[in-house]
């Protein structure tokens, strides 16, 4: 859930020594450690340490439950054994098909932040009704959907049969249906947080060029694929990036809502990694899935990066 | 003037019929939880219950063979120590990423900025033969350390220091205020909202949590409420108006408190990306 971002962050610092002549003293160099010791302390314990470890798990045949003494290096076997594995190119191929969720539920979050920003009356009661979802435990949520999703008598394939469709899809339980009845499910629950961060964007849109183009006699229309597109286009890409990210990390609403299943169908990196790791109890293995992974992500991002220069308006 | 208005209405209740569609999942669930079983799945729907059933599905759930009240009294507590100690830990560090001068601080905040992208199953092996190692494994305080341990918090209350003006910081240093005293008498009720935001983020957050749960807690008088859900619905299989009104019961807490602040929770979630 925590896909809370980090746009231009980096820029931000940088400006320390510029700002006071006064040479620090060591009561504020102590100070400050104190202040970030904490955190510090817990990250480095419970993120630096664990990811480096992790590397050096990933060369190895490691299975936790042996102790210490069972620790072999085997190199890259871990890495070439994943190219060769059906199971992990599988759930990959799921993770890039679910990529496809990302642009539909900003498409549909673009439409209607569009219109509660201008066009609505009670702006506040639709941002809490569309935010529901993203809020709601997935646990609940996945739990809902197998109901919901049902093949005989579930009040979906209920209502399409009252329509006249004579066999409806099976949903979850048909391989062929099962990732696309997740992967709607995953459009139901980011839609209110893209329409929100969308609604930020439009606010910081001036209203100037509205009152410009409405002088020059411009459509509403017009005015949104010239003006407000354009515009938005650093949201659009923050909202693609982090919209990619967080769908490689999606695990609670697979396991609880397919475990995988049926025949594989849903099973992501993640679930894979899971598996591997807690069930089949392979550790190095696990954690190479673990680094490839990283690499997936830091790729991503790094095309943030070069990306947003080419690109993006300011 | 009056033809935009008469468009502007039109639009609104379009778009509350597309809301409406939107939660009707939620309806559905909510409906679902007050009716006996065999009303469940009968189609066409009938979204207002002909017989009621309310008291003995949340009878059940809540008094029933799984122990319920258990796991929602220690999905609470581990939620409330986790945002208690995670704001605590997060207003300290940002404090000082902000307003404190240190040799070396702007490398440890890129170095603490990057974990950012580590995605949390990529560690999830070596960290968990570590909570073997150190004896958290199998405990509240293991999954309360681990919740606390976002550098998020940090992140989104420094944003809100560097807000603070410098001056109200030198004056009081000419008082001869030290930090401590400067961060919790002057920064800390300054950036009131802020913490209110993170406050709720995380509240939600950590109950929500399903992943560190069920790799961090074996014993079952432990489960969080989301475990404990999981385990209800297999036990009670079929029986889906109790999935339901346990479902209910899981989001409902969560829901009040978004309802009290949402205004908190939206802006939050939109500061932590737009602004930058």
């Amino acid at each position: 859930m925590e896909v809370i971002p980090k746009k231009g962050a980096v820029k931000r610092f940088g400006n320390v020594g510029t700002r006071r002549m006064r040479k620090q003293s060591s009561y504020d160099n102590i100070a400050g450690y104190l202040f970030i010791s904490p955190m510090l302390i817990l990250t480095t314990t419970l993120v630096i340490i664990p990811i480096l470890l992790s590397g050096v798990i990933s060369f190895s045949d490691w299975n936790f439950v042996s102790g210490i003494e069972g620790f072999h290096f085997v190199g890259i076997d871990n890495y070439t054994r994943l190219m060769q594995d059906e199971s992990f190119h599988r759930s990959l191929i799921n993770n890039l098909i679910m990529i496809a969720v990302v642009p539909v539920a900003m498409f549909l979050a673009l439409v209607l932040a569009a219109l509660i920003n201008k066009a609505t009356y009670f702006k506040t009661f639709f941002k809490v009704i569309y935010f529901m979802p993203f809020i709601s435990s997935f646990v609940a949520i996945a739990l809902l959907w197998r109901v919901l999703y049902h093949p005989n008598n579930g009040p979906i394939n209920g209502f399409l049969r009252s329509v006249g469709v004579e066999n409806p899809p099976l949903w979850l339980a048909d391989p062929k249906f099962a990732l696309i009845s997740v992967m709607i499910i995953m459009v139901w629950t980011s839609l209110g947080f893209n329409m929100v961060i969308y609604l930020a964007g439009l606010q910081n849109i001036s209203r100037d060029l509205y009152e410009a183009a409405d002088v020059d006699g411009a459509s509403p229309l017009r005015q949104f694929f010239r003006i407000t597109l354009p515009l938005l286009s650093p949201t659009s890409f923050f909202l693609l990036i982090t919209g990619i990210v967080g769908s490689f990390k999606v695990f609670d609403l697979i396991m609880v809502l397919t475990n995988g299943g049926p025949a594989g169908s849903t099973s992501v990196i993640v679930f894979y990694l899971y598996e591997v790791a807690f069930i089949n109890l392979e550790s190095g293995y696990a954690s190479a899935m673990g680094i490839i992974l990283l690499i997936l992500i830091l790729l991503v991002t790094l095309i943030q990066w070069v990306g947003q220069k080419k690109w993006v308006n300011y | 003037m009056r033809s935009i208005k008469l468009s502007r209405v039109i639009v609104t209740l379009c778009m509350g019929f597309a809301g409406i569609l939107f939660i009707m999942p939620f309806l559905w669930m909510l409906s679902a939880s007050f009716k006996p079983e065999l009303d469940v799945m009968k189609y066409p729907i009938q979204w207002i219950p002909t017989k009621w059933n309310m008291v003995e599905n949340y009878r059940q759930v809540w008094a029933g063979a799984v122990p319920f009240t258990l796991y929602y009294w220690n999905s609470t507590k581990v939620t409330l120590m986790s945002t208690a100690l995670s704001l605590i830990i997060s207003a300290m560090a940002a404090y000082g990423f902000s307003k404190v001068i240190f040799k070396g601080r702007d490398t440890l905040f890129l170095l603490v900025l990057a974990t950012f992208m580590i995605p949390t199953q990529a560690i999830l092996v070596p960290q968990f033969i570590m909570y073997r190692w150190l004896g958290l494994f199998d405990s509240h305080i293991g999954l309360v350390l681990l919740a606390s341990s976002g550098v998020l918090g940090t992140f989104l209350l420094r944003q809100f220091f560097l807000g603070i003006h410098d001056e109200i910081i030198e004056s009081a240093r000419i008082d001869a205020a030290g930090h401590w005293t400067i961060f919790s008498r002057i920064a800390m009720p300054l950036v009131q909202p802020a913490l209110a935001t993170y406050m709720i983020l995380r509240f939600i957050w950590t109950w929500n949590d399903y992943q560190n749960p069920l790799i961090f807690l074996r014993s079952d008088s432990l489960f969080t409420l989301q475990l404990g859900i999981r385990k209800f619905a297999d036990f009670s299989g079929e029986f889906y108006s109790l999935m339901m009104a346990g479902a209910v019961s899981a989001i409902l807490p969560l829901l009040i408190i978004f309802m009290i602040g949402q205004k908190q929770v939206i802006e939050g979630v939109a500061m932590g990306s737009v602004k930058g």
